[in-house]
């Protein structure tokens, strides 16, 4: 299987070729049973992803294939040097590719449901079929070409799915601003690959790490180039603040956005930072910015997102906007814990798999109940679903436990693993106790939040004609919704020492040996030493607490949510305007650049081409005297292809133009240039 | 068999063809003439590319013959990697064009006669190795272009088609100057690149290297366009016809580009290096200004053709990386390398541009036909009616804008990696211009094909299929380039790495050669 592994992302991108250029026609003859062309794509591959897992897990040795892509020509000692296409499956891969798989493939039959009856139906699963297939690219490179290349790709996909209803103006915006956000912060990712390229010319991960270990890149320069490939990372995972293009990438269609928030895009950064971590490990004894290494950026960003995407999580009345600003804040949580270093790396990994599951869950469940209350997505409007639409409600739940961090369901075993680590790291730097505490009140406001959305959205009574007459959908949307449930009951139990346990550690262990005694950085990888039972009981703790207030505000009505938005107004209204992040970068960035087009626009006309006319208009004025002068032998003199071609038009095409200018300009250039080729022939022969 | 004779003159015979011919009785006869002698041409390109073998340096099918003794000129052709892409390129757009223009009406036998011309002309620059030949061939591709867009043109034609060639004409006039004095200080006079290149007249020749560097740079710069000498290139596409631009923007940019590469740096290598750092910063401003200047137009030619400015630039960014002074001491490997990756992405550059470009001007065509509208904000939601006509428009503009899996990518992220190795500040600045690409290109997509369709779009038909013909295989080019660019880049190789090695082991010697005090 670890063979055939390659020919994952090739299924799927077959699949969008298959559907891009035949769709309509399939659709005519077998109707919206072509979605099942691009479920097929992805599906066929979970066996062969899973089939590697279990190789590796058995001790397999990772694959790595390659072909030549671009030849750079002969170097100095007669080596070609050469770019490669290359990939590679190792247990980092291989659970990722397991991960797509399983989540694109619900997402993608759940949408064969959702999508029915629209217009531009075979293409909108041509997208989903480019983009799983670039996200298993992405996963499966093993140089920084490959990973850019997907990277991208997976930047394209969202930028046509965002935008997949085009004709809605919120959902242009949405898709034009998605893809410039994250390519402006690709602009980092580049930077930090060239940075590395310029010391060895080699985009291959591991001779990259290899050199770098070896000191041949100065570790200044791998901190620096390891700070601009995060800065990548911030915007592909919506990290605060490149976060603002996430919430508004709702505008796509609901799986659209669970395979956005689940199996692909943001994935992308902090499978990017998983993968390259031994560059953040070796530079983390040198400082990149204000005395902060780059692994530290990286969870002091994680941190920080984890934060304020919670409490923006809290004040949204979207459905979707709800579970979009959890995403940012789970990502936060991932990168916190990245920071960590290796004793959180696992943790993290693990995280952003069991995460997947359960927020392609919950996402679809939103879907589910907006199909069902015919298009409706504000909170507010709905209540009283949980009769209406039971499997929707009971999955819905599975999700919201898991994501709160409630045992036994998977989010707990993941989330009590990245906390385990902070505690570890804490105990080694106490300064870290500052991670310990956000990401444990970023875990109430979490489990608030979660749970505000399930009350508002299921209890109670209908608020709305529409949650009134609202119905369960179809099965072919509720069997996915069914079966990503029963992985986030499960994947927890069964998986975690599974994935958590050595598969990540040999990881980590092949591809940092030695790094593990990094001053300041606390050695061991998690899962050498138990349970932590302090730290699951704070967090369990913390999240029933959650749990705990969103079901007294929300549930029972004991306390007036009109009340609270009085009290806390200068918050509430700050956080309603997503505390003016969007507006900051729309006076700035938007406005700034615009600005600055117009003021080059202006200047190239008036300045740079005016100087052009101007000296045009002077140079006629002195050609025009010297013609005069000298305009019996210009006549018989110009002997030029021009002026053969002139009176040849001038015959055919009398007054098409305006030749007699033309000549005029020939013939004085002409003369001009034999003066001047005399006086370069005097200068020439008798100056040297 | 002399096969880049006939390459060059199989389209001359046709326009000579249809000098014969009536235009009011012969018109099918004239587009078919046309079209079979740039199809021939294109068919004997191949053959070129089947005949050429990438792993022999140096410069192949050489055709060599004594044509004016007393001034020791010869008609000396010629072809190696680097002209080898951009020949095929200029067979294929000549091609397309041909295809496409069958739908002009006005004064179609001159159009034809002036469009096989220029194809001879610009084929004759990239096979010539004589620089009288050379230059005869420059001026011949000038020509038939002002009449392109000064016949055929847009409302303001007549102003663009002397602007253009007023500024093209003091460049080539710049340029003769230093072919003339190359000569003279050449012993024995000699106008052969070849010889010239080996050499060196103007080496430690101190003053008049630099006046002939910048007369040669001139001619070159004015043609790329590089900032600031690029405001012919606006106008001239606003008013050119669709094929015209196509040309224009594909190949005769390209001239530019291609004489720095063939000429101004084997030549003139100690000038070269001199000034490698200024026109690092021009070619840096060329693709800010040219990306921030394309953002603010309204006009979608315009637009495009500030794009041209922006997409240059990255090949003179490499450009100037190939011969950028790297300090004192022995030429280190990394510096070779980012060389060579500099000038291999900038050459790929070249072709890649002329691709995308000439597609997006194909594309720009068909809706100028159809509305008589260019103005980006007078559209909106025409994807709902025009799905294949978006669909291409998007793809180019994501090639344009850099995309994996498309050809500029490629040429792009080469000169990114080659430049950055040795001009870090500039390259990390010009990846700005990047980010600043994306933003343009989508936000046109945006205002053109998404949103709502209005009341007055509500009849256009999608692309015929003459304007598929000529718009397909570039995209089909675009595709198969980024996906697997190693054919075409081991042509490319081959003769860049001949072309870095000659000039670093010059540098190699001079510098020895300064050290001891000459």
């Amino acid at each position: 299987m670890l063979e055939l592994a390659w020919i994952i992302p090739l299924l799927s991108f077959a699949a969008c070729a298959v559907l891009l250029f035949f769709g309509s026609t399939l659709q005519r003859r077998m109707g919206e049973a072509v979605g099942w062309i691009s479920v097929a794509g992805i599906a066929a591959g979970i066996p062969l992803a899973v089939g590697s897992l279990v190789e590796l897990a058995r001790g397999a040795t990772p694959v790595h294939y390659s072909f030549l892509w671009a030849p750079l020509g002969v170097r100095l000692g007669g080596a070609s040097s050469n770019l490669h296409f290359g990939l590679a499956v190792d247990a980092l891969a291989a659970v990722m590719l397991v991960m797509v798989t399983v989540v694109a493939s619900c997402i993608v039959v759940y949408s064969i449901g959702y999508m029915h009856g629209d217009k531009r139906y075979s293409r909108f699963f041509a997208y989903m079929s480019l983009f799983t297939g670039s996200m298993l690219l992405l996963v499966l490179a093993d140089n920084f070409l490959v990973l850019y290349v997907g990277w991208e790709l997976v930047g394209l996909c969202s930028y046509l799915l965002i935008g997949f209803w085009f004709e809605r103006r919120s959902a242009a915006n949405a898709a034009k601003k998605a893809f410039i956000t994250t390519r402006i912060a690709d602009v980092g990712f580049a930077v930090g690959i060239l940075m590395l390229f310029s010391y060895v010319p080699s985009l291959n991960f591991a001779e990259v790490f290899a050199a770098a270990r070896a000191g041949l890149i100065p570790v200044t320069i791998v901190g620096v180039a390891a700070a601009f490939l995060f800065i990548g990372a911030m915007g592909k995972s919506a990290q605060f603040p490149l976060h603002t293009w996430l919430p508004d990438a709702m505008e796509g269609p609901t799986p659209v956005s669970a395979l956005i928030h689940a199996a692909t895009m943001v994935a992308a950064g902090v499978y990017m930072v998983a993968r390259l971590f031994p560059l953040f490990i070796i530079s983390f004894g040198s400082a990149v910015l204000w005395g902060v290494p780059a692994l530290l950026i990286v969870g002091i960003i994680g941190l920080i997102t984890a934060l304020v995407a919670a409490t923006l999580g809290l004040v949204q009345s979207d459905i979707k906007r709800v579970l979009a600003y959890s995403t940012i804040s789970q990502l936060g949580y991932m990168m916190a814990a990245l920071g960590m270093g290796v004793v959180g790396f696992a943790a993290a990994v693990l995280h952003l798999i069991v995460h997947a599951f359960f927020k392609a869950l919950l996402f679809m469940c939103s879907g589910s109940v907006i199909h069902g209350c015919n298009g409706e997505q504000d909170m507010r409007n709905m209540g009283g679903l949980a009769k209406r639409m039971p499997v929707t409600y009971w999955t819905t739940w599975a999700g919201a436990l898991a994501l709160a961090g409630i045992f036994p369901l998977a989010g707990f075993w993941s989330k009590d693993h990245m906390m385990a680590a902070v505690w570890d790291q804490s105990l080694a730097q106490p300064v870290y106790w500052i991670f310990f505490l956000g990401l444990e009140l970023a875990a109430i406001m979490t489990a608030a939040y979660i749970g505000r959305m399930c009350f508002l959205t299921f209890a109670g009574t209908a608020r709305s004609e529409a949650a009134g007459e609202a119905h369960e959908s179809p099965a072919v949307m509720t069997v996915p919704l069914v079966i990503l449930a029963t992985f986030t009951v499960l994947l927890g139990i069964v998986g975690m020492q599974f994935i958590g346990g050595n598969l990540f550690n040999s990881f980590v262990s092949t591809e940092m040996p030695g790094s593990m005694a990094v001053a300041g950085l606390h050695g061991l990888a998690h899962g050498e030493h138990g349970f932590n039972w302090a730290v699951a009981g704070i967090s369990t703790l913390m999240a029933l607490s959650g749990l705990l207030i969103s079901a007294v505000i929300y549930k029972y009505r004991l306390v007036d949510t009109g009340l609270l938005k009085r009290y806390l107004a200068p918050w509430y209204r700050a956080a309603l305007n997503r505390y003016y992040i969007d507006d900051f970068f729309q006076a700035t960035v938007v406005r700034g650049t615009l600005a600055l087009a117009e003021v080059t626009r202006i200047c190239d006309k008036y300045i740079i081409d005016g100087t052009v006319n101007a000296v045009g208009w002077g140079t006629r004025v002195v050609v025009a005297t010297v013609i005069r002068l000298f305009d019996d032998f210009v006549i018989d003199g110009a002997i030029n292809v021009g002026a053969w071609v002139t009176g040849f038009v001038g015959r055919t095409s009398a007054r098409a133009v305006h030749n007699g200018e033309v000549q005029e300009y020939i013939a004085g250039f002409v003369v001009i240039a034999a003066g001047l080729a005399g006086m370069v022939y005097l200068v020439v022969m008798l100056g040297w | 068999m002399p096969i880049l004779t006939f390459l060059i003159f199989v389209p001359l015979v046709g326009a000579i063809l249809i000098l014969f011919m009536d235009r009011a009785r012969h018109g099918y006869a004239i587009r078919w003439t046309a079209t079979v002698a740039s199809a021939v041409a294109f068919v004997l390109s191949l053959g070129v590319w089947v005949l050429f073998e990438p792993a022999i340096s140096g410069l192949q099918l050489k055709e060599y013959a004594r044509w004016i003794d007393a001034l020791n000129i010869f008609y000396h052709l010629g072809i190696d990697g680097l002209s080898l892409p951009l020949i095929v390129l200029t067979t294929l757009l000549s091609l397309l064009s041909i295809i496409y223009s069958w739908r002009i009406t006005d004064r179609i036998k001159e159009y034809m006669f002036f469009f096989l011309l220029l194809e001879t002309g610009m084929l004759g620059v990239f096979c010539a190795l004589d620089f009288f030949l050379f230059y005869i061939f420059w001026e011949i591709s000038l020509v038939p272009m002002f009449f392109l867009i000064g016949i055929w043109g847009g409302p303001n034609r007549q102003y663009a088609a002397i602007k253009f060639f007023i500024y093209t004409l003091i460049g080539s006039l710049a340029m003769l100057l230093a072919i003339l004095a190359l000569y003279f200080a050449s012993t024995p006079h000699t106008f052969d690149m070849i010889e010239l290149a080996r050499q060196h007249p103007m080496a430690g020749a101190g003053l008049p290297a630099v006046l002939v560097f910048w007369g040669l740079f001139l001619g070159f710069a004015i043609k790329v366009p590089l900032f600031p000498f690029h405001t012919w290139l606006p106008d001239a596409h606003v008013e050119a016809p669709t094929a015209g631009s196509v040309i224009l923007a594909g190949v005769l940019l390209k001239m530019g580009t291609y004489g720095f590469i063939r000429v101004s740096l084997p030549i003139l290598p100690e000038a070269s290096r001199q000034f490698a750092l200024w026109i690092a910063i021009l070619a840096l401003i060329s693709i800010i200004y040219g990306a921030l200047c394309a953002m603010a137009q309204k006009d979608l030619k315009r637009m495009i053709a500030y794009s041209s400015v922006n997409h240059m630039g990255y090949v003179m960014l490499g450009i100037a990386v190939s011969v950028a002074a790297v300090g004192p001491g022995a030429i280190s490997e990394a510096v070779h390398h980012s060389r060579i990756t500099a000038l291999n992405g900038a050459v790929l550059q070249m072709v890649a541009h002329g691709i995308i470009t000439g597609a997006l001007f194909f594309l720009v065509g068909v809706i100028y036909e159809r509305t008589h509208l260019r103005d980006i904000d007078a559209f909106g939601g025409l994807a709902q009616r025009m799905p294949i006509y978006a669909g291409l428009m998007m793809m180019a503009s994501f090639a344009s804008l850099g995309l994996p899996g498309l050809a500029g990518f490629v040429a792009e992220f080469l000169v990114f990696l080659g430049a950055f190795g040795i001009y870090k500040l500039i390259t990390g600045l010009a990846l700005l211009g990047v980010a600043v690409t994306a933003a343009y290109f989508l936000w046109m997509i945006q205002r053109i094909f998404l949103g709502e369709l209005r009341e007055r779009w509500q009849n256009l038909r999608d692309m015929d299929t003459g304007e598929l013909i000529a718009v397909v295989p570039l995209a089909a080019l675009m595709l198969a380039i980024g996906l697997y660019p190693s054919p075409i880049l081991a042509i490319i190789g081959s003769a860049s790495t001949v072309l870095i090695n000659n000039l670093e082991q010059f540098y190699q010697m001079t510098d020895v050669i300064t050290f001891f005090g000459g």
